[in-house]
Order: structure tokens, then sequence, then C-alpha cells
């Protein structure tokens, strides 16, 4: 029997306002996501897809948020641990990958030590074997394992680089899970190329899970085995990525995954490039 | 609806096939020193470029991230000086005024930012950020400035309701919104697009495209769109110019360009651009 890696039943999330009022950003949603399982997510903006993965995290405290409902990791239940025991979950067992680089990265830390200090904080093994470490993961995301890159601090390198070094943190502990949250929404076309394939490696040779959160329908086609659409905390479809971009049952689905189509003249082009 | 063109520099009679904007044999040099070396060294961010804005049409400005595309917007939009060339509006060289010439000219060339959370002053109410720049070139009574503010507001989509809500209370697209309106409170001739839809999703793009559409054809806006996003740029472009390292290596009719792509870096650009069709077709194979 294959056990789903996490099962999430009922989850919701509803944030403390300023006068005790609870606003409600994540309502009911459950999902389970595989061993080496890409599970898109999608939805407009503000639709409680962040909330959804910062409270899988637990990185929502008591007094943010009140959150109910069961988040099972390898059969543990994730809510009722405590906080010691989540640390040492996340990074080594789930990790993030946030949508800013500039703003996920230490900008006064040599990013070697940034990827270094990720391992150190999971493994007991010394400073010194930490960074050889840090320079095999950074090795696995396609950064050369040159001492310009592994001693550069985050504004000397490039937005692809950076991003980069993010995911080389996610990895470095070997997690089962990795949650991206817009992992290319701040690159250029190459680099997000480059770094989608390099994900598609990965969860081919690693069978790492990825719940992928992109509201790019080609991010999407390109990694998600299923997606899941949500809309106002609530999970409105999900299903096969295939089914549901040439079948959509919600009116929603059908207009996040329609595609801004090149203009009819360059068609061709695109027929051109696959062959 | 969209009223026309009515501000003070609506001119009928200026002729149309007279470009709006001419920017000529324009360079940016960045001076920069090593760490504690007085040595000082330059970098060009982009020299020699050429090109033109006609009123009404949409010029798009591709290439891959460094190749000097926000700093050349950026210059044009007149943030940033060009340290060579010539910037010149309707036949007047705006390189040659100085500060306090510039200012009225401001008022008709207007920027519109990525990211919107980062462009509006988290402080002001909606209401406040559309009047403000119209407070700021000292543009009628503070009255008749708000009520201007209550009807950009409906232009583009956001009810009355919205008037006292403060950026954060707003969704990404409905902020992009709000930055467009305060762009179009001076009644610009040309607006400068830098990525300003790259962070919205679908939904909004499509809704925040056909409000450009509109603008463009009621006021005969010229569009400056900066992006690397080749998708949009075949629908929403008449002209397209390619840069790459700085300089420019194409510039073609947007149809001219897709058909018959020139440079090797054109090329690359098209090769990036991938339908969900054909990727489900790659991963089934």
């Amino acid at each position: 029997m294959i056990a789903n890696l996490l099962q999430v039943k009922d989850l919701s999330v509803s944030y403390r306002g300023a006068d005790a009022k609870l606003r409600q950003a994540v309502a009911g949603v459950s999902f389970e996501i595989a061993r080496g399982e890409v599970l898109g997510l999608m939805g407009e903006s503000g639709c409680g897809k962040t909330s959804a993965a910062l409270a899988l995290l637990g990185l929502l405290s008591d007094q943010q948020a009140q959150i109910s409902g069961s988040v099972q990791f390898r059969g543990q239940e994730l809510p009722s641990m405590d906080q010691c025991a989540l640390r040492a979950l996340r990074g080594a067992g789930i990790s993030m990958v946030f949508q800013e680089p500039e703003i996920a990265l230490n900008p006064v830390m040599r990013v070697g030590h940034q990827v270094a200090e990720v391992i150190h904080a999971h493994k007991r093994c010394s400073w010194k074997q930490c960074r050889a470490e840090a320079e095999a993961a950074l090795a696995r995301v396609g950064l050369p394992a040159r001492q310009r890159i592994f001693s550069a601090y985050p504004h000397q390198l490039s937005g692809g680089q950076r991003q980069r070094v993010v995911l080389a943190q996610a990895l470095a502990c070997e997690p089962a899970l990795v949650i991206a949250d817009e992992p290319t929404a701040s690159l250029d076309a190459r680099s997000q190329s480059e770094l989608l394939t390099l994900l598609r490696q990965l969860k081919r040779d690693s069978s790492i899970a990825i719940l992928l959160i992109s509201h790019t329908p080609e991010v999407q086609a390109f990694l998600a085995d299923r997606l899941m659409v949500m809309a106002d905390g609530r999970i409105v479809e999900q299903g096969p990525f295939e089914q549901l971009y040439r079948n959509p049952s919600h009116e929603l689905t059908r207009a996040m995954l329609r595609t801004n189509s090149l203009a009819d003249f360059a068609r061709d082009l695109d027929l051109e490039m696959v062959t | 609806m969209i009223p026309a063109h009515s501000g003070p520099h609506a001119n009928p009679s200026s002729n149309p096939s007279q470009p709006l904007l001419r920017v000529t044999g324009l360079c940016k040099q960045f001076v920069q020193r090593r760490n504690f070396s007085r040595q000082q060294f330059s970098v060009n961010a982009f020299e020699n470029v050429t090109l033109q804005l006609f009123r009404g049409r949409t010029l798009a400005l591709v290439g891959e991230s460094g190749a000097g595309k926000s700093t050349l917007a950026r210059c044009i939009a007149l943030l940033e000086r060009p340290s060579e060339g010539t910037i010149a509006l309707d036949g007047t060289d705006l390189l040659a005024l100085d500060t306090k010439g510039l200012f009225p000219i401001r008022r008709r060339i207007q920027l519109i930012f990525q990211d919107p959370a980062s462009a509006l002053n988290p402080q002001l109410t909606a209401c406040e950020t559309i009047a403000e720049p119209l407070a700021i070139q000292n543009v009628s009574t503070k009255k008749e400035r708000h009520e201007r503010a209550l009807q950009l507001m409906d232009q583009v989509g956001l009810g009355p309701a919205a008037a006292q809500k403060r950026p954060f209370e707003f969704s990404g697209g409905q902020r992009q919104r709000l930055a467009i309106a305060r762009a179009l409170a001076l009644e610009p001739d040309v607006l400068v697009l830098d990525e300003s839809l790259s962070a919205l999703d679908a939904l909004n793009r499509d809704l925040i495209l056909q409000l450009l559409a509109d603008l463009q054809a009621v006021r005969s806006l010229a569009y400056l769109y900066v992006s690397h996003d080749l998708r949009l740029v075949s629908q929403f472009a008449d002209e397209v110019v390619v840069m790459y390292q700085g300089r420019i290596v194409e510039q073609k009719k947007t149809r001219e360009l897709f058909a018959h792509p020139a440079h090797f870096h054109t090329r690359e650009l098209l090769a990036t651009v991938h339908s969900v069709e054909s990727i489900l077709r790659e991963r089934s194979a």
C-alpha cells in the first residue's frame, strides 16, 4: 500500500484582525500529495494559497491566526507537534521556496554560509563538513562549485542565481516535500526554463514531491501531475492536470488555465518549435 | 465610458504621421568605483538607441534581463538623465531643459511600475493617491481634484466604495488599476509600462489589457511596453524593439518580427515561448 506523503483534511485558517474579529482565509481544504508527485495550486491573488502553505508548515502563530483541521505528514499529525519537533521537520522533511529570493536571503551573509547553516541546523556534523555539503548542494542546482559563487553576497548574483541558492537551501537536507511559492515569477524566460528543467530532473531523480503554487499555466503544464484550483479559501476543482486543462468543469479553472496565446499570425511558430 | 482627451495639451492638429516622441542616439553610462579603490570605471547600460513613438500606437521593448530595457524606460520617463543623445517630445528637445523646464513636461510622460504594491504609498487612500499628482502639478482646487479622482477610479473599474481604502486592502489587480488611474490623472500623452502586467494572474491581466486598449482607442495614447512576455507582446504591440546587451539588434512590425526573426537573440527569445499544448505533447512523448 502506498501511503500518502501528506494528507490534509479540513484545513481552515482564520486571521485575527485588529478588532479581535476572525477573517477566514482558508475554509476547509482537503487534499493529499503522494511521494514524488507534483501538485499544482492555482487561484486568484488573495484566495488563500499562501496562507494554506504557511499553515501546513506551522508558520502561523496562535496570536496571528486560528488554525483547525488535520495535517498528516508521513503519518505524523503536524498541528499537535511542539515547536522543537516542527523545527526539526522544517527544512529536513518539508521545505519551502519563497517567491522573492531577494527577501528570502540574508543580505549580509555569504550565500555558501547560508546554505551550510541549513545543514548545520539539521545534521550533527562539523562546520567544515557542512560547508562541503553546501558546495555539493549548490552544484546540484547547477551553480558551478567555484569560490566566486560560494563566497558571494546575494546582491552580487543575478536573479536566476539567487533563486538557485534559495532552492539549494531548500533541497540541502533532502526533504521529501518542497513547497514552492511562485518559484519562477521573478525570473526572465531563460532562467525560468532552466529552473523548471532542474525541478523536473530533481523530481525524476530523487522523487521529491512538490506543492507548486503558480498562476502561470505553462509552468503548471511543465511540472504538475495534478492540479487544484482555489477560490475564496475553498478548493473549487482538483484532478489530473491534463483533464482539467481539456475539460474544466468550473468557470474559474477555465479562466485560470486560459493562456494568452500567441496572436494568430505567430501560431505556426509554436508548431515549428515542437517539431 | 472613457471620456475623450480634454487636457490643456490635447492637440488634434498635430500630425499623426509625425512621431510624438523621438529618441536619437541615446546612451547611458554608470560610473562606478571598485570597493575602496579610487579607480573609476564605467558601465554602459545601453548605447546608441534610436526609436520613435507614435500617437495611438504601442511599441514593445523586449530582451533578457540585464539588456538595459528598464534603464532605457526610466530615461524615457525622465527619471534618469541619459549621458548622450536626445529625447524630443513633439519636436522639443527635453534634455536641453533644466529641472524647472522639465516640470510641465513630466505630466505628459507617465510611468507604471511592475509591482504596484511597492509603487503605491501605503499611507494614502485610493482617492488621495490619484489626486496627488494633480496637487503636485497644482491643477484645480482640492474639491475638483477629489471629483476627478473619483471619476478616474470609475474609469479603471474601481467603484466609489474603494475611495477611502488604502493599497493593502486591494487585491493585486485592483492595485495595478489604482496605479494606472494615478498615471492617467494628468492626462499624459505617453505611458511607459515597465513589466506592468507580469505580476498579475491571467484573469486580471486580461482585464487590464482591455482597459489599456480602450484608453488608447479613445485618447490616442502612445505606449512603450517593456516586457519579456512575447505572448502579450504579440497581441498588444504594433512594433517591437529587441535589445541585447545594451543595443537594439532588431526593430520591426510585430507581425514581421514573429514571421521573420533575423537576429539570433530574437530567435532565442522566441524559442522560450511554449504553449500548454506543446508542453503536454512533449511530456506524453
